[in-house]
């Protein structure tokens, strides 16, 4: 029974790792590049939920939005003042471009907020519900049914919608998308808003069950990095499979080897996967 | 150009003699010491990043392994610390070919999140294995048991053993610059399909390059052990570690000889004096300020300030040619 509910609860924590995956992977799909500060997005996510918990009160509806929105703005004001710059230039300035702003958020928020762990103040959801036997906090259900929900809506609009079909073009050839009239400059700006903001809401999401700080950034951006591998890079299909699975990995191997372990068998089986498998599960070589 | 370099030489040579009069002479001296250590470790990121244009972050646990080895066999064998630098050096190269193998084939993102992935994966490792210390941390000898154990209370001998391997790092990247290996690199570093489609053996030559960074990195490693005589996670295997490295590579010039050294220049002292200034509550000041000038290197001057000088002296050099024409 309770390694069912270590299962139940890493496939819940799995679906939020789909959730900012699917940000990371979807920039990469439309111009090879890795964001180094993705999982400072996640963090500042956390602390934008907090402060519209603080300032406007409400509930996760309240403070995911303003999360969501408060990304949004930040990932295109990144795209239009550095990375359109840095992406003609060498293969040092693109990855320390975000490498250097990842130092600078995250060191920016150990000072603004100081390095202690906090928790959101009080929110409407708490408590536990028995399903058939296994406890499931509802925090946790409600984080990881929004954030499936939510990565779905995003592979939908990617796929079926008409800005999803623009944003495809360009990944697919960006020069045969200008020819067809699209805006390449347009859909990457909005594809780093999007990015961006996926990582907010999952930061808000996460920040319903689990005290943080400015430090957490550094693992979950990690953690991305193993997701879109192990998805295999561009795919957001890929992306939340995988989130699953690494969700699911991280929590068998905290319960089988305890708390510590559960980062080191997720890199660990990144380096695994470089050796023998680096298109990942769904993509091709 | 000759009396340039002995003249850079000369000043390096006599700098500890020279601030030894001074009221602060052994502080002034301990600086000349950290400038040089830093220097080391730039220089041998800069093989991998500035050269062969490879981006590890995560340089960190090369630095951490040469640390770690020599403290290691002294506390469990009471061997003399330098002992370990070999063992530190071997790891490095394992490491780097257990990540440089399989990465190398891939874009140059791969690498880059393979060294910030495995650096983080070894920190955590080592802050939770007793045998290494676990989140304490290692020490060296306290007092010499005789010249071996590299103990020194002035910081004068320790700054002309860094001198002299910082030497030998620039010499062997130098001698590199001018053989195939650094025309290969840099053919690889300006457009790695066409290196490759002319016949160059890409993979190869990046795992070269790598080998040779991560070893001189575990030497910069032992030897900051060796001076301070303690190790532990944060300040042998912290991302702050790789940070440095690479911020002070990409301030001076990745991919030049001198950048290094340059940087470690101006960043050392301005660390040393930021930190005196703002006490404690300053360090994580400074690191906003690194992230910062690391964004700003990489928008607006990817060669560093050695790049900027050399074109600030190319535009001079023109003004003069058409002024003589015009006259």
């Amino acid at each position: 029974m309770i390694l069912l509910q270590v299962v139940v609860g890493g496939l819940l924590l799995g679906a939020v790792y789909a959730l900012f995956s699917s940000g990371l992977t979807l920039i990469w799909g439309m111009m090879n590049f890795i964001n180094f500060a993705h999982g400072e997005f996640v963090m500042l996510g956390m602390y934008a939920a907090l402060l519209a918990v603080l300032w406007i009160g409400g509930g996760p509806v309240v403070f995911g939005l303003a999360a969501a929105l408060g990304l949004f703005l930040l990932g295109v004001i990144v795209y239009f003042a550095l990375i359109r710059e840095v992406m003609r230039g060498p293969m040092l300035a693109q990855i320390l471009s975000t490498f250097g702003l990842a130092l600078l958020l995250r060191y920016a928020a150990f000072w603004i907020f100081s390095p202690n762990f906090i928790t959101l103040p009080h929110t409407a959801l708490a408590g536990t519900i028995n399903l058939a036997g296994i406890l499931i906090s509802i925090p946790q259900l409600v984080a990881g049914l929004a954030a499936a929900v939510l990565a779905t809506l995003m592979h939908v609009a990617l796929m079926r919608t008409a800005v999803g079909s623009q944003l495809r073009a360009v990944a697919e050839d960006r020069t045969a998308a200008m020819l067809m009239g699209i805006r390449p400059d347009r859909m990457q700006a909005l594809a780093w808003g999007l990015a961006a903001a996926s990582a907010g809401i999952a930061g808000a999401l996460m920040a319903i069950s689990f005290p943080f700080s400015p430090a957490v950034g550094e693992t979950f951006a990690l953690t991305a990095f193993v997701v879109v591998t192990l998805g295999g890079f561009g795919s957001v299909p890929g992306a939340m499979l995988a989130g699953l699975i690494v969700g699911l990995i991280q929590a068998l191997s905290a319960y089988w080897f305890g708390p510590i372990y559960k980062d080191v068998v997720v890199y660990g089986l990144f380096v695994a996967l470089l050796w023998l498998r680096p298109q990942g599960l769904l993509g091709t070589a | 150009m000759r009396w340039g370099w002995l003249a850079l030489a000369a000043m390096l040579l006599a700098y500890p003699w020279l601030v030894a009069g001074s009221a602060s002479g052994a502080f002034l001296q301990d600086m000349g010491a950290l400038v040089l250590l830093a220097a080391i470790g730039a220089a041998a990121w800069n093989v991998l990043g500035g050269y062969a244009g490879q981006i590890s972050v995560g340089h960190a646990m090369f630095f951490g392994a040469g640390a770690y080895m020599p403290l290691l066999v002294y506390q469990h064998w009471q061997l003399p610390p330098l002992l370990g630098m070999p063992l530190g050096v071997a790891a490095s190269l394992v490491v780097a070919i257990i990540i440089g193998f399989p990465t190398f084939r891939l874009s140059g993102h791969y690498f880059s999140m393979a060294t910030i992935a495995v650096a983080e994966l070894v920190r955590i490792v080592v802050g939770n294995w007793d045998f290494l210390g676990a989140a304490i941390g290692l020490q060296g000898p306290a007092t010499a048991r005789g010249w071996y154990d590299f103990v020194f209370r002035s910081a004068v001998p320790y700054y002309y053993l860094f001198l002299g391997v910082l030497a030998l790092l620039l010499l062997v990247t130098w001698q590199m610059q001018r053989s195939r290996l650094g025309y290969y690199l840099r053919a690889v570093r300006a457009g790695e399909r066409a290196a490759r489609s002319l016949g160059v053996p890409v993979r190869r030559y990046k795992l070269y390059a790598l080998m040779l960074s991560a070893g001189f990195t575990s030497l910069a490693g032992s030897l900051y052990a060796l001076k301070t005589g303690f190790v532990d996670p944060d300040s042998g295997l912290g991302i702050l570690v790789s940070v440095q490295m690479i911020i002070i590579a990409a301030l001076g010039g990745a991919g030049t000889l001198l950048g290094p050294l340059l940087g470690a220049m101006i960043l050392v002292p301005l660390q040393t004096a930021t930190n005196t200034w703002l006490g404690g509550s300053g360090s994580g000041l400074t690191y906003i300020v690194y992230g910062g000038v690391i964004v700003l290197i990489a928008r607006f001057e990817p060669g560093g300030l050695v790049e900027l000088w050399h074109r600030q002296a190319t535009a001079r050099l023109m003004r003069r040619g058409e002024a003589r024409h015009a006259a």
